[in-house]
């Protein structure tokens, strides 16, 4: 067990050495970071250095922790502990637990506004979104959405922060100036997870059963508009396997990846064409990603094979994996 | 009275935010859909196991989620759901039906034996939609179907199919088939006769235990169980398996442990196949059991799960088309447009050719899922979901042909 003070000596010293020495291993992002992954069964989040790779520490998270996040400044780390009721707010370079936040029941999913002000939770069991502010950790406000809320997107000029709900199979937009639905938009079934593009011009969502991504454009005649939607296929995979689940987009915009579960893949959409142009095999069960800040890494936890894997972005291949802690659920990368 | 208030006030605002929605959604028009459910109560002897008696409120529980479910869905489209529960007899069954009927209800779910259901399909007309859910015979689905009823149970047929895969899967290939004496068990056997030469394996024997009546309940009863049962299964041809066939409930809890050769029990006790139960958790079930649970104080059970399908499947339809006309509804529904999420790791569709639910069969030893059926390796040209239970070619059913 390492001490915290002990643990950061050494974080710094091994990345110092990698820096001089690239050619022998893998090359390390522009900065050390520190990734976090939620482990949902073990009960803990595994930090991970993004310049040697190792794994750091693994710290007890509460129970079934799952959505996972940073504040801006990099300072606090949260965790939805799912049976906990309660979102859990951790030191992200002690990992000290400070104080848990009011989330509603089992909190599942969040996204944090840009200025880390408030939180925005999905509730599965009460099929509401729950707004809280992170200072005053109070609860600003609850929104009642569809049957098991999951998928939370807050858009690029924070007008809009969207909820996906599993059963009753919609994207809710919810006005961050009321906290009111303003529009729905039915897609297919089981829908997971909410992505806008950095222009804020399209939401993708991401409907596990239905197996497909849905388009939807911000600037429609009437709102919102469902233009599109985008379906997998890989040989020898059965089609009931590829179900997208986590998905990020490139600084660009050029390039939408997407997590599909059992089919143990990554899909590599070109957004321009939206079309599928490449699958990375990755490890089992593969269900949220996130970017290292200079987006050259996309990590993916696999739920399945206890372990995440590194995405070379560039070359759109798996580079490396590590081992975590029992199934990983979420990821966050440090900012820099 | 706290939580009450809470409920009621979080319902008024779910109604004003489907009010905005539906303004939004523009085409969309308001509907009322109102769903029968006629449960068919029959005298029954106290089960085996106290775990296994009947709750009042069986498959009601379900339609109660379920419509819940459909209410949240329907207050952003501007759809609304209610629904109607009868428990009734088999003698009163008709009137029942016609009574649901004259009041404009005409989907009706009905928990009932196969025969019962069939009454209910002839008595509510062609205008009418039924969901089975719970009658598992496989002539409701082949020579007895009929147009107008559906079937969200899993056939006796997938049910087998789903266990034969799996003993296939260990390479449990050699079957002890041990069947009760009633007709029901009879039918069970010869669903397992089925799956046995689909799959290529050998039941190397079978016995009958005889349905004697008499007390299940006495005092002391395991030491007679302890004693009668390995007599019984004494001098069998070589097995790796045993499969109980007791759908009456008589004899399948007394085997697993008092075999006298130790051997694996699966069927009706031990691994059984079943469309659902409360230990499931994968694929998100542990939400619907956290719904279903807070709503009812109790366990989900295998009828209240059906039922919750046959809502969510009049629900989604209902979304879909945006429409309440039954034909209309009836054409999604087996149309290859209509998937619906069930908490079993894919979409579940409808047989067009003989209107039977498509699901995957879990297998549980009533603690946990032991495995799920389709197993892995077998394939099927359309779904590996219709590698279970009678195929296209295979079914006597003409009532749904175009």
């Amino acid at each position: 067990m390492f001490t915290p003070s002990t643990l950061a000596a050494k974080v710094t010293l091994l990345a110092g050495f990698l820096c001089l020495s690239p050619g022998v291993f893998l090359a390390p992002s522009a900065y050390a970071n520190k990734i976090y992954v939620s482990n949902e069964k073990g009960n803990t989040v595994t930090v991970i250095d993004s310049g040697t790779w190792e794994q750091v520490t693994e710290f007890p998270a509460g129970n079934r922790p799952r959505g996972i996040g940073i504040s801006p400044d990099g300072d606090h780390l949260y965790v939805c502990a799912s049976d906990d009721d309660t979102i859990k707010v951790f030191d992200a370079h002690t990992y000290e637990f400070l104080w848990s936040l009011p989330s509603g029941p089992d909190p599942e999913l969040f996204v944090i506004s840009p200025d880390g002000a408030k939180l925005y939770v999905s509730n599965e069991d009460d099929n509401l979104v729950t707004v809280v502010d992170t200072q005053k950790k109070t609860i600003v406000a609850e929104v009642p959405v569809g049957v098991e809320p999951e998928g939370m997107a807050i858009s690029p000029d924070v007008r809009f922060v969207v909820n996906t709900s599993e059963t009753t199979n919609m994207a809710h937009f919810i006005a961050t100036e009321d906290y009111k639905i303003k529009h729905n938009i039915l897609v297919d079934q089981r829908p997971r997870y909410a992505r806008f593009t950095n222009d804020g011009k399209t939401l993708y969502v991401s409907s596990e059963i239905g197996g497909t991504v849905s388009v939807i454009d911000m600037h429609g005649e009437t709102g919102p508009e469902l233009t599109q939607k985008i379906g997998f296929e890989v040989a020898g995979v059965q089609p009931e396997w590829l179900q997208p689940v986590g998905m990020r987009i490139t600084a660009d915009n050029k390039w939408l990846f997407v997590a599909l579960g059992p089919a143990n893949r990554v899909a590599v959409i070109d957004t321009a064409s939206n079309e599928v142009v490449r699958y990375v095999l990755v490890g089992q069960r593969v269900w949220q990603l996130a970017f290292t800040p200079d987006q050259k890494y996309l990590l993916t936890t696999n739920g399945n094979s206890n372990d995440i894997t590194v995405i070379d972005v560039a070359k759109q291949e798996a580079v490396k994996s590590i081992q975590v802690g029992q199934q990983p659920w979420g990821v966050v990368v440090a900012p820099d | 009275m706290i939580r009450s208030l809470i409920v009621a006030a979080s319902r008024c605002l779910c109604i004003a935010a489907g009010l905005i929605g539906s303004a939004n959604l523009g085409s969309a028009l308001a509907l009322d859909v109102n769903v029968g459910v006629i449960r068919v109560d029959y005298p029954v002897l106290a089960p085996v196991s106290r775990f296994d008696r009947k709750p009042d409120n069986l498959g009601f529980a379900g339609a109660s989620l379920g419509n819940q479910d459909n209410e949240t869905t329907g207050s952003f489209l501007g759809h609304s759901f209610s629904f109607e529960t009868r428990s009734t007899t088999p003698d009163k069954l008709e009137a029942d039906t016609a009574d649901l009927i004259e009041n404009g209800i005409s989907m009706i779910v009905v928990l009932g034996h196969g025969n019962d259901v069939l009454k209910v399909a002839d008595a509510a007309g062609a205008g009418a939609l039924i969901f089975n859910a719970a009658a598992p015979e496989v002539a409701l689905r082949s020579e007895s179907c009929r147009s107008n009823l559906l079937h969200v149970a899993p056939s006796r047929a997938m049910l087998t199919d789903a266990l034969a895969q799996f003993l296939v899967w260990k390479k449990w290939t050699r079957w002890l088939l041990i069947s009760g004496s009633n007709p029901d068990d009879q039918q069970l056997a010869e669903a397992y006769r089925r799956s046995a030469m689909k799959f290529g394996t050998e039941i190397v024997e079978e016995r009958i235990f005889e349905d004697t009546g008499g007390s299940r309940r006495s005092d002391s009863g395991h030491v007679l169980v302890q004693r009668q049962i390995p007599v019984f299964t004494q001098e069998t041809e070589d097995h790796d398996v045993v499969l109980a066939v007791d759908e009456s409930d008589v004899f399948a809890l007394y085997l697993p442990f008092h075999t006298w050769t130790p051997r694996p029990v699966a069927g009706s006790g031990g691994l059984r196949p079943v469309s659902f139960h409360a230990a499931h958790e994968a694929w998100g079930a542990t939400q619907f059991q956290r719904r279903f649970e807070k709503q009812n104080g109790r366990y989900v059970r295998p009828e209240d799960y059906n039922v919750w399908v046959a809502f969510r499947v009049i629900g989604e339809a209902v979304s879909r088309s945006s429409s309440d006309d039954v034909a209309v509804l009836r054409d999604y529904i087996l149309s290859d447009a209509f998937e619906l999420a069930a908490f079993k790791g894919q979409k579940v569709t409808f047989r067009p050719w003989n209107g039977q639910l498509r699901q995957p069969v879990l297998l549980t030893d009533s603690k946990i899922t032991v495995s799920v059926s389709p197993q892995e390796g077998f394939l099927h040209h359309r779904s590996p979901l219709d590698s279970l239970g009678i195929d296209e070619p295979e079914s006597a059913c003409s009532a749904f042909a175009n």
